[in-house]
């Protein structure tokens, strides 16, 4: 098992957003959790790196396990996070550093790796993604759609075990969203793990391994895409399909 | 009113031999001022500025740190100088603290009064600029598993610095011209040397003048290096 969370609970102020959350996700499989704004998935997402911390429940990932019913040392979180890689909505590239840049941050200052190796390394993930011609330019420079595909490139340059992503093509131009939608394809075929919170129903459909379907915090119904998109169990991921449809 | 003024400047200027004795002492005051300025005026704001930013770096962090006492200390620091004017802070160091046994140089006295109090303004320039910066990146850095520091370092810094350089360098040069307090306190800055050349020979107007047109041309040669900065800066910039 790649990840395993058990009874995440999360509240923000007065509202709880996650209630007890359990979920289990294998090596290699791409998990889509989809469900209305406000279901929280995004907050389960986040939960998983501890940009949210959670109030309760335990989350392993690998062999590494944090139980936040105790409280959590700050080594342990920064250990914790480089398990996983995060892509977010709004890409949120270093600004001041160029797309090479970008991606060598994190090996460079976190890793210590030298920098003549990380340049190689980033320049053959900007290599992946396509964007080697376009390693030198700054984020502003960039199209949406690249700035996402360095974005990915960079939570790569970690060697992530877990990939989440976090609507990670909402903010794009429609005609944007395919080639984004193609760097995540091949990082599934590549057998990545992955955690993807979306509204690509025809990504979910075609690459997800498995669905997950959130409303008011809880999980309410889980399934192949094939089985929970055609054959949906519960009266509320009906109404959600209809919706979206 | 005028016409009194006028005839008042014809004498002057229909004065052969005064006008030969103001350009021969201006002339002559001209190298001392310039000593002033540059082995005292120039340094104690440079030294000062870099100290006071560090103190302001410092503050701003433990305001937005969240941590109580910290958060507490910082806001009394600032409160009270800001609220205190600039020249009675000087005179408690320098005129003040002897009372307690404790006698400071007057520069080293200058050097803290003036260190402290671009601490305290300088420290709301970095608080805004930090707080600027988007919680985004702030979570981009962490997730790719950056410590509080790195963060700072590598991410908010560089582009807090972008934000802080206009209002920065407003402090800057109010600095290089609140140094002429520390002439109360018996630094022998450049307009101390003004005073002691003025009372020599009475010729208030062109020596303070000339005073006040080098304090001019060195805040014009840091608005030029402000400038540059700011194009250096803002290169990652979509314009």
């Amino acid at each position: 098992m790649m990840i395993s969370v058990q009874g995440l609970y999360k509240q923000f102020g007065e509202v709880e957003v996650l209630k007890g959350i359990d979920l289990k996700i294998q090596k290699g499989k791409v998990v889509v959790i989809i469900g209305p704004s406000g279901s929280g998935k995004t907050t389960l997402l986040r939960c998983l790196n501890v940009l949210e911390k959670p109030d309760k429940g335990k989350i392993r990932i690998g062999e590494k396990e944090l139980d936040f019913a105790k409280s959590v040392a700050k080594q342990e979180i920064h250990a914790f996070r480089r398990l996983t890689g995060m892509v977010f909505q709004n890409y949120q590239l270093f600004p001041h550093m160029t797309a090479l840049e970008n991606v060598m941050e994190g090996p460079v200052t976190v890793k210590k790796e030298a920098k003549a190796q990380a340049r190689q390394k980033a320049m053959d993930l900007l290599k992946k993604v396509g964007l080697v011609q376009q390693a030198d330019q700054y984020p502003f420079q960039l199209s949406g759609g690249q700035q996402q595909r360095v974005g990915i490139a960079r939570a790569l340059a970690m060697e992530p075990e877990v990939m989440l992503f976090d609507e990670p093509t909402s903010a794009l131009d429609p005609e944007l969203v395919g080639e984004v939608l193609k760097v995540m394809k091949d990082l599934a075929a590549e057998g990545m793990t992955m955690v993807v919170v979306t509204h690509e129903m025809r990504f979910a459909k075609e690459v997800a391994d498995e669905i997950i379907f959130m409303d008011h915090g809880r999980i309410v119904e889980q399934g192949k895409p094939e089985q929970l998109f055609i054959n949906p169990q519960h009266e509320r991921t009906k109404q959600f399909l209809r919706l979206i449809e | 009113m005028v016409k009194m003024y006028l005839s008042y400047l014809n004498n002057i200027m229909m004065d052969h031999d005064r006008l030969e004795r103001l350009a021969s002492i201006a002339q002559s005051s001209l190298l001392p001022l310039v000593k002033g300025a540059l082995y005292n005026t120039i340094p104690l704001t440079i030294i000062t500025f870099f100290i006071g930013l560090l103190l302001a770096i410092l503050t701003a962090l433990a305001r937005i740190s969240g941590i109580k006492l910290l958060h507490g200390m910082a806001r009394v620091y600032v409160s009270a100088i800001r609220g205190t004017p600039l020249l009675v802070q000087l005179f408690i160091i320098f005129y003040g603290l002897p009372n307690l046994g404790v006698t400071i140089d007057p520069f080293p006295a200058a050097v803290i009064g003036f260190s402290l109090n671009v601490g305290a303004y300088a420290s709301e320039i970095i608080r805004a600029a930090i707080l600027s910066i988007p919680k985004g990146q702030w979570e981009a850095a962490y997730s790719i598993g950056m410590s509080y520091g790195q963060v700072l370092r590598r991410v908010i810094f560089p582009q807090a610095a972008r934000v802080s350089i206009p209002p920065l360098s407003n402090t800057f040069v109010s600095l290089v011209k609140d140094t002429s307090l520390a002439s109360l306190i018996l630094v022998t800055e450049m307009f101390r040397k003004a005073q002691e050349i003025a009372s020599t020979n009475y010729e208030f107007l062109l020596v303070y003048t000339e005073a006040g047109l080098i304090y001019w041309v060195i805040c014009f040669g840091l608005s030029i290096i402000q400038d540059r900065i700011e194009r250096r800066l803002n290169r990652y910039i979509a314009r």
